[in-house]
């Protein structure tokens, strides 16, 4: 799968979506906001996705807006849910994600 | 065809693929002697713990148990044991379970010698004479089934579950289709996975064990990160692992979990002890580095497996480490640390399937006799038992 991928992104700006059913794309180099990077499919489906913050290597981004308390899908799982709002583009991390999983 | 390594037979009919001599304490009090002794003699290890004594019930047990196994491993021909003389975790104890797997074991006590100089001069007399019987040994080949390896992840990032761990899952499965056995364990950083991880069991009964322990030890976080003078001390996973783009123990499980590959788990066993049957394996025990290693040593495990995406150096004593970074700017920055440079799936150079070939080649040069990076280096800090809460 993803693998083939990487190979004919390795270099560009271009992020990975490793499910189906995933909302976010996994970067494989350094996004600049404003950048606009190759997304690649499971399955081989290409399209751009303008993000709208720094993005560093191996860090994630939205591929569509996503509401607070909506659930993030990687890895065809949920991995935790939006503590705020995102816009499709945006930065997910432990600054706007929590996951309750041996917290509560 | 079955693949086949060098090793060394030993008395129980379990393959070693070092030939050291193990120094083992029964107590932190016989620490220092232990590594005095080891400093003497070339070819001998030394296990230093600050355990053995002034426990009691399962704490002790485990301790004691993992001490043993630890002694049992093939990697060593013959032990001496170090014991103080009163305490908890006798040394007769640690000798006689070490010896009922027909290897050499020596002891000597240090109240019943008198001080310091004259126990490390009686061990270090011991120990000299077994390396000379020992380096008679030599190595014979062997098939891939009598290798059973352990997986650990350490300062993982988002490489390592794109990468470097299911390249590794890759090198497992081929080791386990041919009878050997792989051991994953790091329960705190499989929360998550435990439906996927059920799926996988050979039985019911491996399915049930599977669910029980990942959920035991959620609960036992849960007391931890629930309290509230805990605040600042509730995050599962590290600040590496975060910068490194992970963002919850979930996400870190999942890439984690790779590593096991897609075979199946036959048995689910406990911290100390050794497993009853061949393959896939689940050890329960957390996630700390250096505990999860050393439980895989105690259950016979002669070779660990180590992906690390922020990198680092850390090694086992008599048990080679075989580091595999996914991060292309890790493997530049630490190619004297690092074994196996994954990151080539990242930058498109390789395919997931040859880099698993070459960990899986990797791990029979090592099994036959090659240093990896951590054991010339000298990396030996990943020894520490697990304590029971």
């Amino acid at each position: 799968m993803s693998e083939q991928e990487m190979s004919t992104l390795a270099g560009k700006k271009a992020a990975l979506v490793l499910d189906q059913k995933d909302n976010v794309a996994v970067a494989l180099s350094d996004l600049a906001e404003g950048d606009s990077c190759l997304v690649s499919e499971d399955g081989g489906k290409k399209y751009p996705v303008t993000v709208i913050e720094k993005i560093p290597f191996g860090h994630k981004f939205a591929l569509s807006a996503l509401a607070t308390d909506a659930p993030v899908f990687k890895y065809g799982e949920e991995i935790g849910k939006m503590k705020v709002a995102i816009e499709r583009g945006g930065w997910i991390h432990n600054h706007n994600m929590y996951c309750d999983r041996g917290m509560k | 065809m079955t693949d086949t390594f060098l090793g060394y037979r030993r008395e129980n009919g379990t393959v070693g693929v070092r030939n050291l001599i193990a120094i083992i304490p029964s107590v932190f009090c016989s620490a220092k002697v232990a590594e005095r002794v080891a400093s003497n003699v070339p070819g001998t290890v030394h296990f230093s713990h600050p355990v053995g004594c002034s426990q009691v019930g399962d704490d002790l047990d485990v301790t004691a148990r993992t001490l043993i196994g630890v002694g049992r491993n093939p990697n060593f021909a013959g032990v001496v044991v170090v014991g103080l003389g009163c305490e908890r975790f006798t040394p007769h104890e640690l000798a006689q379970g070490i010896s009922s797997s027909g290897k050499p074991v020596e002891m000597v006590i240090i109240q019943d010698e008198g001080d310091t100089l004259k126990a490390i001069d009686k061990a270090t007399r011991h120990a000299r004479l077994m390396q000379q019987t020992v380096s008679l040994m030599s190595r014979e080949e062997v098939p891939v089934s009598e290798l059973m390896i352990g997986l650990n992840c350490g300062g993982s990032d988002t490489t390592s579950g794109l990468a470097a761990n299911p390249a590794l899952g890759i090198a497992s499965d081929k080791l386990v289709a041919q009878g050997g056995s792989s051991i994953l364990t790091e329960l705190t950083e499989l929360i998550g996975t435990e439906h996927i991880l059920a799926r996988r069991a050979i039985n019911k009964q491996v399915a049930d064990d599977i669910l029980r322990v990942i959920g035991e030890m959620e609960a036992r976080l849960k007391r931890q990160t629930q309290a509230s003078h805990n605040a600042k001390r509730k995050h599962l996973i590290s600040t590496g692992n975060y910068d490194g783009g992970l963002s919850s123990v979930v996400e870190k499980s999942l890439g984690g979990m790779k590593k096991s590959g897609n075979a199946q788990f036959v048995e689910v066993f406990e911290y100390g002890d050794a497993p009853t049957r061949k393959g896939l394996l689940l050890l329960n025990g957390p996630g700390h580095d250096g505990e999860v290693t050393t439980g895989q040593a105690a259950a016979g495990a002669q070779i660990v497996c180590f992906p690390t995406g922020r990198g680092t150096p850390s090694g086992f004593p008599g048990v080679p480490v075989i580091k595999i970074t996914g991060n292309p700017r890790t493997y530049q920055r630490m190619q004297e640390n690092i074994d196996i440079n994954a990151g080539t799936v990242i930058t498109g150079e390789k395919s997931l399937q040859e880099v698993g070939e070459e960990i899986y080649q990797e791990i029979l040069a090592v099994a036959s006799g090659k240093l990896s990076k951590a054991e010339v280096l000298g990396h030996d800090e990943q020894f520490c038992i697990t304590r029971m809460p």
